[in-house]
């Protein structure tokens, strides 16, 4: 099928406690991810699994030459232990010592997602799902479950942490810092991955035309005013590579596939934006997904760009979609004509494959709609992309004399993507019936407690949530489990993200007495 | 393709209609038929957006990430 495949979203989202701005992040994000209240506190995370230096071109980078926020396989880095060293030295009063004893950066929650501290954010990474709709719904519920754990911080803490902390699902704080929005998509191991990452790369540059989620400024560093599609676009500067925090590049080579790596990578998409307008959401999954698809078949339309990088900031910087980029073979053509390509071409394997359904047929429907919107009048996507709806109002705004170097503009910005409810301007947006609803509340809801039923999510999330004190910690493609009868904990291999559905496990878990005994007689491998 | 592509411009033309027999059904019992489209949505962004915008936005300082 052109949209179906296993896929996932990160988020990162900003922090802030405007009452204490001198806190560090770090501490910020412990509190929020601390304060989630559904989900098993004694789990740890499984960080054996974790290759970061892996490069998909077939070689390892030496840990002496990474950047050190490149070693995320190395637990350490992570423990409340050390950060609590850090920290003392830097702010001694910030905490006492007996909330780093019990602080947990780490949890595993009953919708299989992860919820963590991720250096200076809060991150949320979406259980594994199989389409664009499930893999939306699970996306938008991690801003719940976010903004839930922020909400929860003052009741939590009391009189130590009185002072609420702020979460934005934005990527940039417009002062030189940009955080991430990564999409992952499962790839079989035999696609040639240096024609993959040629043929995916015409296809990211452009694709912020549907995805942006728009940005009052302009530039990495040294900001200036200005209006731009995309919040991450000025902060890219290689075509490929395997870094995600410094020099970034429009094509993450990190090969770790959390799950049988003789079959599957897992490509790791970093260029997106944080979206929370449903359609963005939706479009920007969905047509990875299906350009991923025509590269696997050989049917890509061949758009190399003749310099991506730069042509990525021209798109992100011409809000009205006239800019033409050069091709490799001479033509030039808009964003939007090359999106167009993508979606033509992935409807004519669809059709010729006789891949059809309800789900595909309303899918390419939005997409089509949205293409046909940008082509004549982009303003009138205000109700469905997030950077219209941005751009839309900053238009009426200028209108009234207040230009895009006004702070008012730049609090506008900002405050799109604030979780806190009464304060989001998309969710003022929503409840005055100016964006479109794609996913009803109650499925969001549904997301934000369950997990997906068809992939090993659905184990991962059921575990936790039945037997929250036998789940010592667990890995994307891994569980360690506590056998009460010997006190010993046994690790569990689960490396077919497509297996341990609700359909294959769900009456064994619930047959069971504990988790060891589910695990068991699941039949998964035993590993070290 | 050709019948894909007028099914869904179609459906745009119902859905405008639909939309616009909602926003028919919406201006009625409201005392705002004569407020402008534009006022109406900035009033209501102005009724959110933080009042020390300067202020807000200076404060707003993040950490590097991914």
């Amino acid at each position: 099928m052109i949209f179906e495949r296993i896929m996932g979203t990160e988020t990162e989202y900003g922090v802030v406690c405007p009452s204490k701005p001198s806190a560090h992040e770090t501490v910020l994000s412990t509190l929020v991810v601390d304060s989630y209240e559904d989900a098993a506190a004694e789990a740890g995370w499984d960080y054996e699994s974790e290759t970061p230096l892996e490069d998909a071109r077939g070689y390892s980078m030496g840990a002496a030459e990474a950047h050190p926020s490149q070693l995320t396989h190395q637990g350490h880095v992570l423990t409340s232990e050390d950060v609590a060293r850090e920290l003392y030295e830097e702010s001694p009063d910030m905490l006492s010592p007996a909330f780093w004893d019990r602080a947990v950066m780490n949890r595993v929650l009953p919708n299989g997602a992860r919820l963590y501290v991720d250096h200076a954010h809060p991150e949320y990474s979406a259980p594994e799902t199989t389409d664009p709709w499930a893999a939306t719904a699970w996306d938008l519920a991690g801003d719940r479950i976010a903004a839930a754990a922020a909400a929860s911080v003052t009741d939590r803490y009391g009189s130590s942490w009185p002072e609420p902390i702020n979460l934005y699902k934005n990527n940039t704080d417009n002062k030189s810092v940009s955080y991430g929005a990564h999409e992952n998509y499962l790839v079989p191991r035999s696609q040639d991955f240096q024609s993959l990452a040629r043929d995916f790369i015409p296809y990211l540059a452009t694709r912020q035309v549907i995805a942006g989620a728009g940005r009052a400024g302009i530039g990495a560093d040294g900001v200036r005013p200005g209006f731009q599609i995309s919040q991450r676009a000025d902060f890219f500067e290689r075509e490929i590579g395997l870094e995600t925090t410094i020099r970034r590049p429009i094509v993450n080579t990190r090969d770790e596939p959390h799950a049988d790596s003789d079959k599957y990578r897992r490509l790791h998409v970093i260029t997106g934006d944080s979206n929370l307008a449903h359609t963005s959401v939706l479009l920007k999954l969905a047509s990875a997904a299906a350009v991923l698809t025509l590269i696997e078949h050989g049917c890509a339309p061949d758009l190399r760009l003749a310099r991506p990088v730069e042509a990525m900031r021209i798109v992100s910087h011409d809000p009205d979609l006239r800019a033409t980029l050069e091709l490799q073979d001479g033509r030039r053509m808009t964003a939007v004509q090359m999106q167009r390509s993508y979606a033509e071409a992935a409807q004519d394997l669809a059709d010729r494959e006789g891949w059809d359904s309800e789900s595909s047929r309303k899918t390419f429907g939005i997409w089509f709609e949205v293409l046909e919107g940008l082509e004549k009048d982009p303003l009138s996507l205000a109700d469905r992309l997030d950077w219209v709806a941005k751009y839309s109002l900053i238009r009426q705004y200028e209108a009234r004399g207040i230009g895009v170097d006004h702070p008012k503009i730049q609090a506008l910005d900002l405050q799109y993507s604030d979780l806190r409810p009464e304060k989001s301007l998309y969710t003022k947006l929503e409840s005055l019936g100016r964006i479109r609803r794609l996913i009803e509340p109650e499925r969001i809801d549904a997301a934000v407690s369950t997990p997906p039923e068809n992939t090993r999510a659905y184990l991962r999330g059921k575990l936790i949530g039945r037997w929250p004190q036998e789940v010592v910690s667990a890995g994307w493609e891994v569980l360690s489990v506590k056998d009460p009868s010997t006190d010993r904990t046994h690790r569990w291999l689960m490396d077919e993200p497509t297996n341990c559905t609700s359909e294959q496990v769900q009456h064994v878990l619930e047959s069971s007495n504990n988790a060891h005994q589910a695990l068991s007689r699941i039949g998964l491998r035993r590993i070290p | 393709m050709a019948q894909f592509r007028e099914s869904s411009q179609d459906r745009q033309q119902n859905q405008a209609r639909e939309e616009d027999q909602e926003l028919i059904g919406a201006q009625q019992p409201v005392d705002q038929g004569l407020v402008n489209d534009t006022d109406d949505i900035l009033d209501e962004i102005d009724s959110v957006l933080e009042e020390n915008a300067e202020d807000y936005v200076r404060g707003f300082v993040q950490k590097g990430g991914q």
